[in-house]
């Protein structure tokens, strides 16, 4: 954690609003992101926007708790493997689609009922996008965040 | 009137050239991608204007329209297309914005200074 | 499998990227890469044969039928174009493996061949869209891929010239999209033929004349066509040498392409050259581009940077022959697009052995190189009598289509340009030339021959700019039949 500007008094009592306001939203905020995440087949929403929401929690909880803390939750690695495990799973939806004899990500192949399958297609992309961009978005983060500690 | 009635194309056009102005005039490096996002937004904004029917609304698809519609007057939406475009140009900006502020960064450390002339006379 | 073969030759690199990024071993990564890269050529090679067999192929993405969902669309000109780009990438990635290793630190290179394979799938995905809007989105995956590869290289200076073309890169691609989007909100739509279908009913709104210039300007700028070059010569000098023999034998031709594409298919020769009149413009910046920055690159002393010049005014060739507007001169620019990409392609590689050698590409350091790396000099030799346009090189194939061009428009002065500029390139070469084999080395330093790992592709290009010289048939057939497609002669 980065040392407080203000020295000789308790560091955690400086930051206790800040704390128990924290730990009060970040479940919310990770909860909003599902819910702006499944709501995308219908409506305003999807994976983009609920995976910067999502790294949204986590970006407010290393501006809280500290970088270090951050990365004991989600370790920089687990972000880039996330950054490149949702655009596997979005292709992956593809090639799925394109085994089963339609074109590439014509969801409609992937159950009997084609809209079923168009459900399950988007479901499937959608979570790719998700972890790509909450992926991304925590490893940007961590990038710039990181490289100003090394700068003092 | 006609002019004004076109107020969306004036406002593009005017946070175009404040971005593009910026991204030209400025030595800075942090302002010229400053510069360049507005620049980029301004086309946003364009697109999203285009895609406004007059009327219409989120082009949201609503449960009552799709069982019993045959009896309500059918609902006017707005065009969501250029919305989707922009998502994705979204993302590009997002994406350029991030690589241009860690070359920055970069070049902060390797020249120690952002500041364009500065470089110029340190890379000689 | 084949019947999806359009839509593989993109995703394929898209599924690989990934792994590679997942890898976490330079050379793993590397295999990765090699993968890619000789499967798009595979892809590209089936392709070419199939549209010139049958026709053009037509794929909707996700089964949604065009106009509404995205298409993939090729025919002749694409295939050529993309068969251009898988090849020079399947060429380069083997000399890549043994020049990045020095050059990229071991923890950044899966990274590196990341960004390697979507710039490739960018690239490809460019060149086969039949969706206007997906071509900005290709543009922008290719041009990323290329900023964070640029940034990659040694030189500090790599950084700030990177910096300059993502800005430059950024602008030249929203002016794209600012001309899509006036083109879209005039017609309702982005499917390209569709496009090309409607853009005749409302030609006499002030918008569509708008659209176009911004299409212009943006592509120009993509392309690197005078004077909005200036991104060019210190991206190519600073990058990694692989990157630069890629990049210069791949991204401009690929814009090139776009120019092609949206200029002839999407406005029509017509409104391009006879309303627009897009000639008066483009010939003259052409015709400057070979003269002056011919003229930039005599007084060059950096080698890579000379011949970064030099694309500038090779590119000048290909856009003279497309500003005739004639079959021929879209045929002229059309060769000279796949014979610039084998020799420049030659020449970077040439540079970036030297580099790898001896860790600079200076004119005076290369002082009796011609002694020490025979078979590099060679193969900068070979490749840049191509460069001038002797006889039996695809230098010569190039010239003698464009100069007929011009001649057949009753154009001698810009013939005269192709003579003049072409002798102007026997200045640049013979500098280097005259420096590697008639300087004594530098006593001090041994140097050995670059690996064969290195030399061998350089060889394929060197050997392939003979071979398409000697025999120019297939070439010529494939750009003919490609500039009558686009012109709208043949069905």
């Amino acid at each position: 954690m980065s040392p407080s500007p203000w020295t000789g008094r308790a560091r955690v009592d400086d930051r206790v609003i800040l704390r128990v306001g924290a730990k009060i939203l970040i479940p919310f905020i990770l909860i909003f992101a599902l819910y702006v995440q499944f709501h995308g087949d219908y409506g305003p929403g999807g994976g983009f926007q609920a995976g910067v929401i999502f790294a949204a929690a986590f970006v407010l909880y290393a501006l809280v708790f500290g970088l270090g803390n951050a990365i004991k939750v989600l370790p920089p690695k687990a972000a880039y493997f996330c950054g490149a495990f949702g655009v596997l799973l979005f292709v992956g939806v593809g090639y799925a689609s394109m085994a089963l004899g339609g074109e590439f990500l014509n969801y409609s192949v992937l159950a009997h009922d084609p809209t079923h399958g168009q459900h399950y297609g988007i479901i499937g992309v959608e979570l790719g996008v998700l972890i790509t961009v909450f992926g991304v978005m925590v490893a940007l983060f961590y990038a710039f965040a990181g490289r100003r500690r090394l700068d003092r | 009137m006609i002019a004004l009635g076109l107020f969306n194309y004036w406002a593009v056009i005017v946070l175009m050239m404040v971005g593009f102005y910026t991204l030209i005039a400025r030595g800075n490096l942090v302002k010229k991608l400053i510069g360049l996002n507005i620049f980029q937004t301004s086309v946003i904004l364009m697109y999203v204007s285009f895609g406004k029917v007059e009327g219409g609304t989120a082009p949201i698809l609503i449960e009552a329209a799709e069982h019993g519609a045959e009896a309500a007057e059918p609902i006017l939406y707005s065009n969501p297309i250029p919305h989707v475009l922009m998502l994705t140009a979204i993302v590009v900006g997002v994406a350029t914005l991030a690589l241009g502020l860690s070359l920055v960064v970069r070049i902060k450390e390797a020249f120690g200074t952002v500041e364009e002339d500065e470089i110029q006379s340190a890379s000689l | 499998m084949s019947q999806n073969l359009p839509a593989l030759l993109v995703v394929v690199p898209l599924l690989l990227a990934p792994l590679a990024a997942l890898s976490g071993r330079a050379k793993i990564a590397w295999g990765i890469a090699t993968a890619a890269c000789w499967w798009t050529l595979y892809a590209a090679i089936s392709l070419l044969l199939r549209v010139q067999e049958s026709g053009v192929i037509r794929y909707s993405l996700g089964g949604w039928e065009p106009p509404y969902g995205i298409e993939y669309r090729i025919d002749l000109a694409s295939a050529f174009v993309a068969l251009i780009v898988a090849a020079i990438g399947a060429v380069t990635i083997p000399y890549a493996g043994t020049s990045i290793a020095k050059e990229v630190s071991e923890d950044r290179a899966p990274l590196f061949y990341t960004a390697w394979i979507l710039m490739l799938a960018g690239l490809l995905g460019i060149a086969i869209t039949g969706d206007v809007f997906n071509v900005f989105v290709f543009l922008e995956i290719s041009s990323l891929s290329a900023y964070s590869m640029i940034a990659l290289g040694q030189d500090r200076r790599a950084l700030t010239s990177t910096f300059q073309y993502l800005i430059m890169g950024s602008v030249g691609a929203t002016f794209i999209v600012i001309g899509i989007g006036l083109m879209y909100v005039m017609t309702g739509t982005l499917n390209m033929v569709d496009l090309a279908e409607r853009l005749p009913m409302v030609e006499s709104n002030r918008t569509i004349p708008v659209a176009f210039t911004f299409l212009t300007v943006g592509i120009t700028l993509k392309l690197a066509l005078f004077p909005l070059h200036l991104w060019l010569p210190n991206a190519y000098t600073y990058a990694p040498s692989a990157v630069t023999a890629f990049m210069a034998s791949t991204s401009t031709k690929v814009s090139v392409y776009l120019l092609l594409r949206f200029f002839f298919t999407i406005f029509g020769e017509v409104f391009s050259f006879e309303q627009m009149r897009l000639n008066m413009v483009l010939m003259p910046l052409a015709l400057i581009a070979i003269l002056a920055i011919s003229l930039v690159a005599i007084y060059e002393v950096n080698v890579k940077r000379m011949l970064a010049f030099s694309s500038v005014a090779q590119i000048g060739y290909m856009v003279l022959g497309i500003s005739f507007g004639t079959v021929l001169g879209v045929t002229a620019g059309i060769i000279h697009l796949f014979n610039h990409a084998l020799m420049k392609g030659a020449l970077f590689m040439a540079m970036g052995c030297v580099m790898y050698r001896i860790g600079s590409v200076q004119l005076d350091k290369m002082a009796g190189l011609g002694k020490a790396m025979p078979w590099t000099m060679a193969a900068f030799v070979g490749a840049g009598l191509s460069l001038i346009g002797v006889p039996l090189t695809v230098g010569f194939v190039s010239k003698w289509y464009l100069v007929q061009a011009a001649l057949a428009e009753g154009q001698w002065f810009v013939a005269g340009v192709v003579m003049v500029g072409s002798l102007m390139a026997l200045i640049y070469i013979w500098k280097v030339v005259e420096v590697a084999y008639f300087q004594e080395p530098d006593p001090d330093h041994e140097i050995i021959e670059a690996p064969l790992s290195m030399l061998i592709p350089t060889w394929v290009l060197v050997i392939a700019s003979f071979w398409f010289g000697i025999d120019a048939t297939t070439t010529a057939t494939v750009a003919t039949q490609a500039a009558e497609t686009l012109l709208g002669a043949m069905p």
